[in-house]
């Protein structure tokens, strides 16, 4: 395959910290090879920065491989960048064509804050969690998994839904900044499962409840959540969440 | 858990939008249907005589007093929900994301907007002398003094503007219906795929057929396809 190098043209959100205002800043990156990764090619750009005594750009990363959730990047007007069903860390440079201009900003929301440059804090999902996104097991030995009968589809659905690596952005695309799919998808990984049922409707409306308070808008069912999110989470689990909503609501003690 | 926590939580409030709408959409069907009457080609006799039983029966008055509460509810919500979420993201982004989803699915909002000022006339038209000011009468075959609400058509739509602001109206009734009908379905909880799909499939068709049967009306009336 050839190789290519790049010349790109960034605009880079800046800013220092949750308090202060920020603004777009211009770089030119030069001989970027179309077979580095977009956070790699931010590797270069900073390394530039440190040695001309400027303040590298902060973004968040981790695993590098798609599954941790750490990266986040609102590249050129879709969270983690053009391709789909794909995450900052696993977009290629050979996504750009040579002379691009690139234009690369945090998530956006209230909910998630930003702590500097292109790093929000997505706290707020941590404690949507906290509010119900486990189930309680009293101390023992563990159960043999397979002593659990479970019906292959609601497995299957399940784990489509704990695919979603909470990554924020369901909440970057959606108009009304709702983090309804994330919700959704944890709500509907441990509603499918015989382990979820005893604390089923509790942990629904404490979830909701939680969302709320963390200041995240309410869903309108546009689609953008599912188009953006990077593990392909079904919107059909807000459906799911919804309905575990109402019938909780009208149940629950 | 109260039922004003419920309906006051994020999907208690989108619950209401999704009943609401639904009564709505079934509200279309019933006005659709009766107003088609005034293709029976009997100078009016029909539907002016549907429009008595609707003016005088004391079932659709009553349904009436619930129609104009879900659709003040309906709209009401609708801009709450909009002012609400336009505030959850304080600074925007340079670049919209626009491709994950249609544009008449972000813009349920305007296209009600412009709904809104539709039923303003649309009241003014025909709700209003109905109710308040007054209809000149006619005799039934029968004998039935009823309005003559079909007189009241046909003068209405001979104005050219009011003609174009009224199938304006339908198409955005069209847009509106075409996210909302599906919408409001998997707002309620419908979740199960082959369901969803046969949801959508009959949404878009009665997106199309409503709007294009009421758009129908006004134009059938100003082209004198009715008489």
């Amino acid at each position: 395959m050839a190789h290519n190098n790049l010349n790109l043209k960034l605009k880079v959100w800046r800013q220092k910290n949750a308090n202060t205002t920020g603004a777009f800043v211009k770089y030119d990156v030069n001989d970027i090879s179309d077979e580095m990764s977009f956070l790699e090619m931010l590797d270069v750009l900073n390394e530039k920065l440190i040695v001309t005594g400027e303040e590298p750009i902060a973004f968040d990363h981790d695993c590098r491989e798609g599954i941790c959730g750490m990266c986040s990047l609102y590249i050129d007007g879709k969270p983690h960048g053009p391709w789909q069903a794909n995450t900052t860390c696993q977009l290629h440079m050979r996504a750009f064509k040579d002379g691009d201009t690139i234009t690369i900003e945090p998530w956006r929301s209230n909910a998630f804050p930003i702590v500097k440059d292109l790093t929000v804090d997505r706290g707020a999902f941590d404690r949507i969690i906290q509010a119900g996104g486990y189930i309680s097991v009293n101390t023992g030995n563990a159960v043999d998994g397979n002593s659990l009968p479970i019906e292959k589809a609601k497995a299957d659905a399940s784990f489509a839904a704990a695919m979603c690596i909470g990554c924020g952005a369901c909440v970057a695309a959606c108009k009304n900044s709702s983090a309804m799919l994330f919700l959704s998808a944890k709500v509907s990984h441990l509603a499918l499962l015989p382990q979820g049922e005893p604390e089923r409707k509790s942990r629904v409306l404490n979830m909701v409840a939680q969302m709320d308070k963390e200041g995240f808008g309410s869903c309108t069912n546009t689609g953008a959540c599912e188009a953006a999110c990077p593990k392909e989470i079904s919107i059909a689990n807000i459906a799911r969440l919804n309905k575990e909503y109402l019938g909780a609501s009208l149940t629950a003690e | 858990m109260t039922f004003t926590q419920m309906f006051t939580s994020s999907v208690g409030k989108k619950l209401i939008m999704g009943f609401t709408g639904i009564f709505l959409v079934l509200f279309l069907v019933v006005h659709a249907g009766l107003n088609a009457c005034i293709w029976a080609m009997d100078g009016g006799v029909m539907f002016n005589r549907a429009g008595h039983f609707m003016g005088s029966n004391v079932v659709p008055r009553i349904l009436e007093v619930g129609l104009f509460f879900f659709i003040f509810l309906h709209i009401i919500q609708g801009y709450m929900l909009t002012l609400q979420n336009r505030s959850k993201r304080a600074v925007g982004y340079a670049v919209n994301y626009t491709k994950g989803s249609k544009w008449y699915s972000r813009s349920m909002a305007v296209l009600g907007t412009i709904l809104l000022m539709f039923f303003v006339l649309h009241w003014k038209h025909f709700w209003v002398p109905s109710r308040i000011t007054g209809v000149e009468e006619v005799t039934l075959p029968n004998g039935l003094q009823v309005h003559n609400l079909y007189a009241v058509m046909q003068s209405t739509f001979q104005d050219i503007w009011v003609v174009v602001f009224y199938v304006i109206a339908c198409m955005s009734l069209g847009y509106h219906l075409a996210h909302g009908f599906q919408s409001a379905f998997k707002t309620i909880g419908v979740h199960n795929k082959r369901y969803h799909a046969m949801i959508s499939t009959i949404g878009y068709g009665f997106a199309i057929l409503i709007p294009l049967a009421f758009a129908m009306m006004p134009i059938s009336f100003y082209l004198h396809w009715v008489n």
